[in-house]
């Protein structure tokens, strides 16, 4: 019954939606259980096939919810889940976003946006380490990050250049036979 | 396009800056078309460098607002940047924008990656993109660091969010629960002082 899968697929991720604070990545382990585990949608090795093709495409980390519900029932499926990863924590944005704008002649609400400053930068550096130690496993991979990061510090330049530079060399050396095993 | 809203152009913190519903869609087109590895550093590329619709400190600001509320961060801010500049119809527009082209690749991808994913090259070129994309999300943050220039206390404050998460591995959520009030202490200090 394709209808049943679908608010299935409604429920679970419209609830997922509600407790990811800090986005897809932080309810990995709990979208992986869902599916896996509770759901049985899938196999552990389908669901980390999947999490690797949402990886290596652009936007925002919960199109692997998207390609999960693809996967389960096609078009259908990718329209109802990405719409109840996306409705609830974007309802929610919204109304804090009205909040913050109706009080922003208040004190505290001028304190809150800037205590929330050095948080989300320390949240952004804290990622981009944590990326890094999945990506970089040699000395090639550890050095295009590197690159690429002062390359974004110092240019105002799309950074789009400096990873398609990454890519290259990755390509490369792949045929020089030097890095790579 | 451009039209002065007179609600907005009186308020002091305003860049006095409108951004019409065309450029919202068509700048969360760019951001969810160049989103590797995640959109926040392709957000600020577009919305502070090339575009220029908030600061600096109010991107981040924003940007830290969505990070305390469940969902990912830059869509929530997106929400809150299309609200500001077009309503409601400016918030569907930023995250269709985001949204359309991740879906339309992220599907294609799963189609062909079966055939694909063991060739050698595909793998050095995605190690490779997977290692800038972190090098890019390292120096996005380094980089709103430099501009911001925090204070010592706020400096302090963003290093334990950094040690914690990306050094001690802590889960995120008492991590920001703890620091978001003392965040907002040393701004209450500094504004003091």
């Amino acid at each position: 019954m394709i209808a049943g899968l679908l608010i299935q697929i409604a429920r679970v991720f419209a609830v997922l939606s509600l407790v990811s604070i800090g986005g897809a990545n932080a309810v990995l382990p709990e979208i992986r259980r869902q599916v896996v585990d509770v759901q049985g949608w899938m196999t552990d090795a389908a669901f980390a096939n999947l999490f690797a093709i949402s990886n290596a495409a652009p936007g925002p980390n919960i199109i692997l919810v998207s390609l999960i519900g693809w996967q389960l029932a096609g078009f259908a499926g990718l329209l109802v889940a990405t719409v109840a990863i996306m409705i609830p924590s974007c309802t929610l944005a919204f109304v804090a976003g009205r909040a913050v704008t109706r009080w922003s002649d208040k004190r505290w609400v001028g304190l809150l946006k800037e205590g929330l400053v050095p948080v989300a930068l320390g949240l952004i550096l804290a990622s981009g380490v944590s990326m890094m130690r999945t990506a970089d496993h040699d000395a090639l991979t550890i050095a295009i990050s590197l690159a690429t990061a002062v390359f974004v510090v110092f240019s105002r330049r799309n950074p789009l250049w400096a990873i398609a530079a990454g890519t290259c060399v990755s390509i490369a050396v792949l045929h020089l036979g030097a890095f790579h095993p | 396009m451009m039209t002065i809203d007179p609600k907005r152009a009186d308020q002091p913190d305003d860049v006095a800056r409108t951004v019409s519903k065309r450029e919202l869609f068509l700048g969360f087109l760019k951001i969810g078309l160049l989103g590797f590895g995640g959109i926040a550093p392709w957000a600020r590329h577009v919305i502070i460098e090339e575009r220029r619709w908030l600061t600096e400190k109010e991107f981040a600001a924003i940007l830290g607002i969505g990070q305390i509320l469940p969902g990912p961060n830059t869509m929530n801010a997106s929400v809150m940047i299309g609200d500001r500049f077009q309503g409601v119809p400016g918030v569907l527009l930023c995250l269709l924008g985001q949204m359309a082209m991740p879906l339309v690749i992220v599907t294609s991808l799963a189609v062909v990656y079966e055939r694909f994913a063991t060739i050698a090259e595909v793998k050095a070129a995605l190690a490779g993109a997977a290692a800038g994309a972190a090098g890019l999300v390292l120096g996005t943050a380094l980089k709103m660091a430099k501009k911001i220039k925090p204070t010592p206390l706020a400096l302090l404050v963003g290093s334990m969010a950094f040690v914690a998460i990306g050094l001690l591995e802590w889960p995120l959520v008492p991590v920001v629960a703890a620091l978001v009030p003392l965040g907002i202490a040393a701004a209450a200090l500094e504004h003091r002082a």
